[in-house]
Order: structure tokens, then C-alpha cells, then sequence
């Protein structure tokens, strides 16, 4: 609660009413879903509206008349909400993690259900995609951008308001979000499975959240735009576009979550698809290259490798990721010249995708002694790493004649979390890592060896995961296509079930280790949070001195 | 090219236009045509749209996340359409809205599932799959056959999907919730109007095996039961095995 109150005694007058209205109309907003959905899933979620909306407001109301800050804030970076952003990504990682782990036991043991339909695995699953994906990685996303975007171009974010209404807004669509799947509220397509309420709101938290960025940018000191921020950008931009096609839809009235989608069969999988796979290229790769182009560098206190290499490699992926969604749709009823043009860009992919690998992999040539020593950065070589091997394999698994082997089995799995844990999760960690001291203000985190155990429990939980979902999605695709001698298909589908069992177990014990490194990780920025209360701070002016200079490009 | 970069990234506006430039070519060039290119959907006159209890119980397999694990989409290839059936067509899913072709085969493809197994297997197998497959890993689905099913607002289900295009008469519209009831009890005198708007060779059954109580088992297993037949263009000697 102090720190709620704290941040809101930082707010101008301006921005308390501002922040009150915004919530007035939100809890309106809420309370009218409640009334004209009542008896519906639509209705709770107005009454989930409306609950935010009075705690936040009651928040407001307790704090309305503490003093003004003075304009001596003006003269550092704002950066409470990057902090609020951290603790709520590993949050969201907590819960994610879990309920993929719980995902992944269901597989072995499907009776965990306890008959109840809000446990089954048609219904958490999307929790544990949601929960990762737009929780964790989200709210990671969100809270990096601010960092950099300030130290990048030495300038404070525009206003206090705003950046936190982009933070309550998106977690409140999360939210929203993954209860709607408990209670069967979803669209079905994957990574778009919220309904229409919650992806109009989605579009005004995202519309703020691009002005916040081009109002920064527009009053930036350095003259050029530094690499992190066309990445993150990209990322703000065309997941913009993406989702407001691809979730185009009627709903059956205004009292109901229910929607149909706009578009229909082979139209509906190319539209899904093409926002499927581009989410993985601008919200699980994009965004977080931005943030690798900035806590590698810096962390490891080298320039990045090649500026014109990072030029080559960004246009390279917001070019060609564009055409690669039919991949997804190989030997289906997908017109035949769509699948061959997502397959050609998808393998001329790997060109842009290995050079912003190599990029950071080369930066961190002549620093290898720090590699060794610091967990943090070790975070950030293994994702670059894993970025290279998952790119390579989608370029190799978007080649027809592979993917008629590993389309529909658990190697699609596998190359999901190779690039999901060993890169998008492990690039974070390293950030957190990294920032967590700089925001607090400690000397570093409050445990070393803690880092270096989150460390190896995560690496060893991604083999493991990884391992078991190449042996298993390789052998269910031959036994699949296996036929007897006499010209009979050889295996049934239970039997290719039943040799499953050994590495769904597998993959789950793996999955129990990366989640067991997550929780070491809260409690030791937990730990380093108390730390930093106790030995309470002085903040300096940091907006004078002038820290990109590590940033220049090294030719 | 890289002067002119070393220009573009001093300008904040130009960058922002510039990834909306790059970034739209890709989707406009594969998306647009699949609307326009009439040979991308086959044509089938046969086609009829999927009664009120079969879209009920289509809505039910998209809330309980069947997709995540059975797809719909019988692949041209070989071993599938032995394995499953004749490969589907852009047709067959013409008004699927969304579509459910899925990514993901933990279960068997199901895009033929439509009366492969009697109505009695498919409750046995939702309230527990272990009774009927000893192996299975699929969730038991017992609840559906104790909630009845929604009714009232299907009228409002099919004006928006005649919104987006599926040609729902007036008449199917406002007697959605009557033809859903009737399809289930085939003694009752709402079984009639179902043929009469949907054709004669709508499957008219207790689903359920209880033609007294219209649950989500009744609507569930009625679409199981019709997914591959709302059209037999597929079965044509044109769309057999590719070798
Ligand atoms: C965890 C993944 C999973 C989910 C979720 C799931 N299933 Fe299954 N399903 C399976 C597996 C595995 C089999 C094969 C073993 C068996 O027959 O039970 C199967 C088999 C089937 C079959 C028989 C197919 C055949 O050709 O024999 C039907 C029908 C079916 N499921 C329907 C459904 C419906 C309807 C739902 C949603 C309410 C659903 N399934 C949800 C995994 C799943
Ligand atoms: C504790 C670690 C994790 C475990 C045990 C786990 C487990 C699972 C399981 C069991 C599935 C379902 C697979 C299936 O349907 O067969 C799944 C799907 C998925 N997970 Fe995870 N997961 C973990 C971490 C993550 C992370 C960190 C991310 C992303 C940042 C992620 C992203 C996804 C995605 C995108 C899918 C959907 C894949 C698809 O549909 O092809 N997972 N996960
Ligand atoms: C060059 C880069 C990449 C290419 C060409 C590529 C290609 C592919 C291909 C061919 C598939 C299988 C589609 C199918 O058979 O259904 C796939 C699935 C997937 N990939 Fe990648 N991939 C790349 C990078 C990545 C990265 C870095 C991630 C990060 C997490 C990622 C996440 C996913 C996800 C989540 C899916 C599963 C989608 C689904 O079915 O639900 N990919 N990718």
C-alpha cells in the first residue's frame, strides 16, 4: 500500500484527476458489463472491471491531497513503473510456469482434473500460453522498453500517468484474459484467444502505449535512434496490426463474450497464421531483441559488434517474418503458391536471424572471462545461443517435406520452447538480472550464487524439455507414417500414445526445474528490494550524466 | 544504403512509417488474393450450414479447448488419408467461423468423425475416455451431459453468423432455440421443422440417449456426429490419396 501511496504523492494534480476520471470511466464501463451481462461470463468480467476500478480509485481518493512533487523530478528517470513491471513479470512467470508444468503433468496423469471443467486441459492450456507469453513476457516488455527508451534517448518519459495506464490496462487484459478461459471464454484462435471486449480494450492500452514511445522519441537529446528502440517499436507497431485483423469479429450482442470471427476457413487459418507466426516474430522475437541490444552491450561493457549488421538483420525480419506464416500450413487445403512463398522467406529468414545471433554472440568476443564469471550475462549468451538454434530449426521445419513429418507432433513443441525458454525466458532473467540493481540502487543482487543456481536449473531444464519433445514429436511422426510390409499403416494411434508416456514425464520433470529456478529468482530480487529499503537510497540526478556512451556502435 | 539508414534513424516518424511500409507487403501479397482467386474454395452445391445444436455444440468444443489437442484438417498426404479419410478441401470449413484446423495432434485428427462411431460410444468415451481406450490421455468430459444446454440466446448466434456470411434463413433464425430442442428429441413436434430448414437428411436423435433433457452432450455429439458430412465433396474420386 506505501508504495501505491508513493506513487501517486509523485503524480502533479493534473495527473490525479487525470487518473482518477480514467478510472471513474472504467469502473462506468465495468458496471454496465455487469448489468447488460448478467448471467453471462460477460457480466463477471464487468464486475472484475469494476472491483479494479473502485480499489484503484479508493487508492487515488487516499492519497488526493498529499503535496505536489516538486520539478526536481524532471531531472531523472521515471522509473517506477519499470520497477512495478519487473515484479509483475515475474509474477505472471510464477503462475505461467506452474500451470505449464501442471499442462505438461496432465499428459501423464489426466485425471488431475478433479472433474471439474475449469481444471481440464482444453482450458488451461491457454492459461499457461497467455500467462507466459503476454504476463511474463508482456509486462517484461513493457517495464525494458521504458528503461531503455530513456537512457537511449536521454530523455524522461512525457508524463507519470500514462506509462501507468499502460501497465494497469494490460495487466487487467491479462487478467481478463486468462479468468475468461476458466470460465470458457475464448475465440479459440491460438495467441489471439481473447474475445472482443478485451481486444478493443487492448488496442486503446496499446494506442498509449505507442504515444508514449513517439512522445519520448520526438524529445530525444541523441540525435540517432538507437538499435533497441527500432525493435521495440516494431514490436509496438506491427502487433498493432496484427491484432486488429486477425481478431476482426461480430459479437452475438453486447451482453456477451460470444463472437464469431469475421473470416472463415482457408481465409480464417491464412489470417491466423499470418498473426500467429508474426507474433512469435514480433512479440516473442522483436521486443526482446531489443531488449538484448541493450543489457548484452551494457552488461558486458563492450559496443555492439556491428551497427551494420544490426541494420542488415532488422529490416531482414520485419521484411521476411511478414511472408512466413504459411508455414503453419503445409499440405493443407492453403492454396499450393501461398505454402511455397512462406517456405522460400522462411528458410531466407535464417540469413537475418544468425547475423543478429552472431551480432550479439561477437559482441561478447574479449569478454569471455565475465561470460564465465557472471551468471547474468551467461543468462544473456545462452539466449543468444538458443535464438540461433531455434531460428535454424524453424527454417529447417518450414521446409515441406519436414514439416510433413513434424507438423501436429511434439517437435513443434520442442521448437516452441527452445525458443521460448532458452531464448525469450532466459534473455529476460539476464535483463531482470541486470536491471534490478541499477533500479534499487544496490551495489548488485542480494545472492550471486542464487543467480548462478537460477542459472543452471534453467539450463538444465530446457535440455531436458527440449530433448524429450525432439525424441517424442520424431518418433510419433515416423510411427505415424510407418507401414507393415504388406502396405498397412503399422501403428495405431494408441500405440503411438502409449510410447509418448516416457518423455511427457520427462519434459515435465524438466519443466518442474525451470519453474523451481523461477521462484529462486523472486526471492532474490525480493530479498534485493529489502535491501535497498534498508539502506535508503539518495537519487541522484541521473539524467546528467551521459550512459550510452558504451552504446556506440564499435566500427 | 547505410547513409541512407544513418539518415532514416534520426527521423522518428520516418522509421514508424517505414515498419508499417515493410512489415504490410507480406501479408497484403498472400491474404488479399485467397478472397478474390475464385479457385482457392471449391465449389459444393450439396453444402448445408451447421443446425442450431450443431453450432451450440461446435461453440462447446471451442470453449473446452478441443482444438489444442485434435485437428481438423486431413493433410494430403499418404498415411492420413488412410489413416483418416480422404483429405479435406478449402470447402468443407467454408463456414467455419473460426475455423479449427488446429496445430496439434495429442488426439487423432477428427475432421471425419461424423458417425465413425455410434452416438452411445461418444457419451461413454466424454465422461470417461479410460472406460472405452484404456491409454487415453484425453480429459473426462463428465459434466456435459449433467448442464443443460443454453438455448435462448441461439437466435442471436445465427444472426451474427449470418452477419459474417452464412446464409441462415429468416426462418432458421427465429426458430433456433425450437429446432435446437427438436433435434434432440425425435418424438417431440419440433423434430419436423428441423428437416423441413435444414434438409431430410439431418440426423434427428436423442443424441445424449435422453431425448426428455436437451444437455451439452446432446450439442456436442451432435457435432461430432456431422463434422466431414455437411458436404460430401471430398468423397469424389478428384480428391483421393495423392501418391
Ligand atoms: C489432452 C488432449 C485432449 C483433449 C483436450 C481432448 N482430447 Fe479427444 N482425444 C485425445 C486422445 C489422446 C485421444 C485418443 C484416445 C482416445 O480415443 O481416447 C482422443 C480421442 C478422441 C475421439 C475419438 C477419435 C477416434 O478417431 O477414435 C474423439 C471423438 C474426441 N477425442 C473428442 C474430443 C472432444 C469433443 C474434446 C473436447 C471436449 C476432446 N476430444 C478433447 C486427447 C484429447
Ligand atoms: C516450466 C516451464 C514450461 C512447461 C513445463 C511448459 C509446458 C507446456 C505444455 C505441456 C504445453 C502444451 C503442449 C501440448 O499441447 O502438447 C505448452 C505449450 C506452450 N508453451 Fe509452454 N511450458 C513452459 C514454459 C513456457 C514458456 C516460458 C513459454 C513462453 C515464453 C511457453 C510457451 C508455450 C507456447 C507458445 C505453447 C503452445 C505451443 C503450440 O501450440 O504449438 N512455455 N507448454
Ligand atoms: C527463423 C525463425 C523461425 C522460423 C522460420 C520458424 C518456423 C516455425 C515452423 C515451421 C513451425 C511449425 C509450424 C507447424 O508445423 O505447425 C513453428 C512453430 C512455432 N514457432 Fe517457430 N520459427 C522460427 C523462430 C521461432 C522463435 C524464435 C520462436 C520463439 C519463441 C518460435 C516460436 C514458435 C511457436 C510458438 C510455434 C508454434 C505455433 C503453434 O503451432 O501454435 N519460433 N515455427
Amino acid at each position: 500500500m506505501q508504495v501505491v501511496a508513493d506513487v501517486i504523492a509523485q503524480f502533479t494534480g493534473a495527473e490525479r484527476r487525470g487518473a482518477f476520471f480514467i478510472a471513474l470511466a472504467t469502473a462506468l464501463l465495468g458496471l454496465a458489463m455487469a448489468v447488460t451481462g448478467n448471467g453471462d461470463s460477460f457480466g463477471a468480467h464487468g464486475a472484475l472491471v469494476l472491483a479494479a476500478s473502485i480499489i484503484t480509485i479508493f487508492c487515488l481518493i487516499r492519497s488526493f491531497d498529499k503535496p505536489e512533487p516538486s520539478s526536481e523530478r524532471l531531472q531523472s528517470y521515471y522509473d517506477e513503473p519499470t520497477k512495478a513491471g519487473i515484479v509483475l513479470a515475474m509474477a505472471w512467470a510464477v503462475l505461467g510456469l506452474f500451470v505449464g508444468d501442471w499442462v505438461a503433468w496432465l499428459l501423464v496423469y489426466p485425471d488431475l482434473t478433479f472433474d471439474a471443467a475449469w481444471a481440464s486441459f482444453g482450458r488451461i492450456r491457454p492459461v499457461h500460453t497467455t500467462g507466459v507469453i503476454f504476463g511474463f513476457g508482456g509486462n517484461a516488455l513493457i517495464a525494458t522498453s521504458f528503461y531503455v527508451l530513456q537512457r537511449t534517448t536521454r530523455a524522461r518519459l512525457p508524463d507519470q500517468l500514462s506509462p501507468w495506464f499502460v501497465l494497469w490496462g494490460y495487466n487487467l487484459f491479462c487478467v481478463i484474459a486468462v479468468t475468461g478461459y476458466l470460465m470458457g471464454v475464448t475465440q479459440s484462435k491460438e495467441y489471439a484467444e481473447p474475445e472482443w471486449y478485451a481486444d478493443i480494450w487492448l488496442v486503446v492500452v496499446w494506442v498509449t502505449y505507442f504515444a508514449i514511445y513517439l512522445r519520448t522519441l520526438v524529445r530525444r537529446k541523441e540525435p540517432h535512434i538507437y538499435v533497441a528502440n527500432w525493435y521495440y517499436m516494431a514490436f509496438i507497431l506491427v502487433v498493432a496490426i496484427l491484432h486488429i485483423v486477425n481478431n476482426l469479429a461480430v459479437p452475438i450482442s453486447f451482453g456477451s463474450a460470444k463472437s464469431y470471427s469475421a473470416f472463415s476457413g482457408v481465409q480464417d487459418a491464412m489470417t491466423q497464421w499470418w498473426y500467429g507466426h508474426n507474433a512469435v516474430a514480433f512479440f516473442l522475437t522483436a521486443g526482446f531483441l531489443g531488449m538484448m541490444y541493450y543489457y548484452l552491450p551494457k552488461r558486458a561493457g563492450r559496443p555492439i559488434y556491428s551497427y551494420r549488421m544490426s541494420i542488415i538483420s532488422f529490416w531482414g525480419i520485419t521484411f521476411f517474418y511478414m511472408w512466413a506464416g504459411s508455414h503453419h500450413l503445409h499440405y493443407t487445403a492453403l492454396p499450393q503458391w501461398v505454402q511455397s512463398l512462406g517456405m522460400t522467406f522462411s528458410v531466407m529468414l535464417l540469413v537475418p536471424s544468425w547475423a543478429s545471433a552472431g551480432n550479439a554472440l561477437l559482441t561478447l568476443n574479449g569478454a569471455w572471462d565475465k561470460v564465465r564469471d557472471d551468471a547474468t550475462l551467461r543468462f544473456m549468451m545462452v539466449a543468444a545461443v538458443f535464438y540461433g538454434l531455434s531460428t535454424f530449426e524453424g527454417s529447417f521445419m518450414a521446409i515441406r517435406s519436414v514439416n510433413s513429418l513434424s507438423h501436429y507432433t511434439d517437435w513443434t513443441i520442442g521448437h516452441v520452447h527452445a525458443g521460448a525458454l532458452g531464448w525469450v525466458a532466459m534473455i529476460t532473467f539476464g535483463a531482470i538480472y541486470a536491471s534490478v540493481p541499477w533500479l534499487w540502487k544496490t551495489r548488485g543482487m542480494y545472492s550471486a550464487r542464487l543467480v548462478e543456481a537460477h542459472f543452471w536449473l534453467a539450463v538444465a531444464g530446457t535440455v531436458i524439455y527440449v530433448f524429450a519433445m525432439w525424441n517424442s514429436g520424431i518418433i510419433q511422426g515416423l510411427m505415424w507414417r510407418t507401414y507393415t510390409e504388406g502396405g498397412t499403416l503399422a501403428y495405431t494411434f494408441t500405440d503411438s500414445l502409449v510410447a509418448m508416456r516416457p518423455y511427457y514425464m520427462a519434459r515435465a520433470i524438466g519443466g518442474l526445474f525451470f519453474l523451481i529456478g523461477a521462484l529462486i529468482g523472486c526471492y532474490n530480487i525480493w530479498m534485493t528490494i529489502r535491501m535497498a529499503r534498508v539502506s535508503a537510497t539518495n537519487t541522484a540526478a541521473d539524467l546528467q550524466d551521459a550512459p550510452v556512451a558504451a552504446l556506440q556502435p564499435g566500427e | 544504403m547505410f547513409g541512407f539508414h544513418y539518415r532514416l534513424e534520426r527521423k522518428a516518424i520516418g522509421l514508424v512509417l517505414a515498419i508499417i511500409g515493410v512489415a504490410s507487403i507480406g501479408g497484403a501479397v498472400e491474404i488479399a488474393p485467397l478472397f478474390t482467386i475464385h479457385q482457392t474454395v471449391e465449389d459444393a452445391p450439396d453444402m448445408r450450414v451447421y443446425t442450431p445444436l450443431e453450432l451450440a455444440g461446435r461453440n462447446i468444443y471451442i470453449r473446452e479447448g478441443c482444438y489444442a489437442c485434435h485437428s481438423q484438417m486431413i493433410r494430403t498426404l499418404r498415411d492420413e488419408v488412410e489413416r483418416y479419410g480422404p483429405y479435406s478441401l478449402a470447402v468443407e470449413s467454408k463456414y467455419d467461423h473460426p475455423m479449427l484446423w488446429g496445430s496439434k495432434r495429442t488426439g487423432p485428427d477428427l475432421a471425419r468423425i461424423g458417425e465413425k462411431y455410434s452416438d452411445d460410444w461418444h457419451v461413454a468415451h466424454m465422461n470417461n475416455p479410460r472406460n472405452v481406450v484404456k491409454e487415453s490421455v484425453m480429459p473426462a468430459y463428465a459434466w456435459l451431459a449433467r448442464t443443460e444446454l443454453r438455448t435462448d440466446d441461439l437466435p442471436n448466434h445465427l444472426k451474427a453468423m449470418r452477419a459474417v456470411g452464412v446464409p441462415y434463413s429468416d426462418a432458421m433464425i427465429a426458430n433456433a432455440a425450437a429446432d435446437a430442442y427438436g433435434q434432440a428429441a425425435p418424438d417431440s413436434p419440433f423434430a419436423e421443422g428441423v428437416a423441413e430448414r435444414y434438409g431430410g437428411a439431418t440426423t434427428v436423435r436423442a443424441f445424449d440417449g435422453d431425448p426428455g433433457k436437451l444437455t451439452e452432450m446432446d450439442a456436442l455429439v451432435a457435432y461430432l456426429q456431422i463434422l466431414g458430412r455437411l458436404t460430401n465433396a471430398a468423397q469424389k474420386p478428384v480428391a483421393s490419396a495423392e501418391k
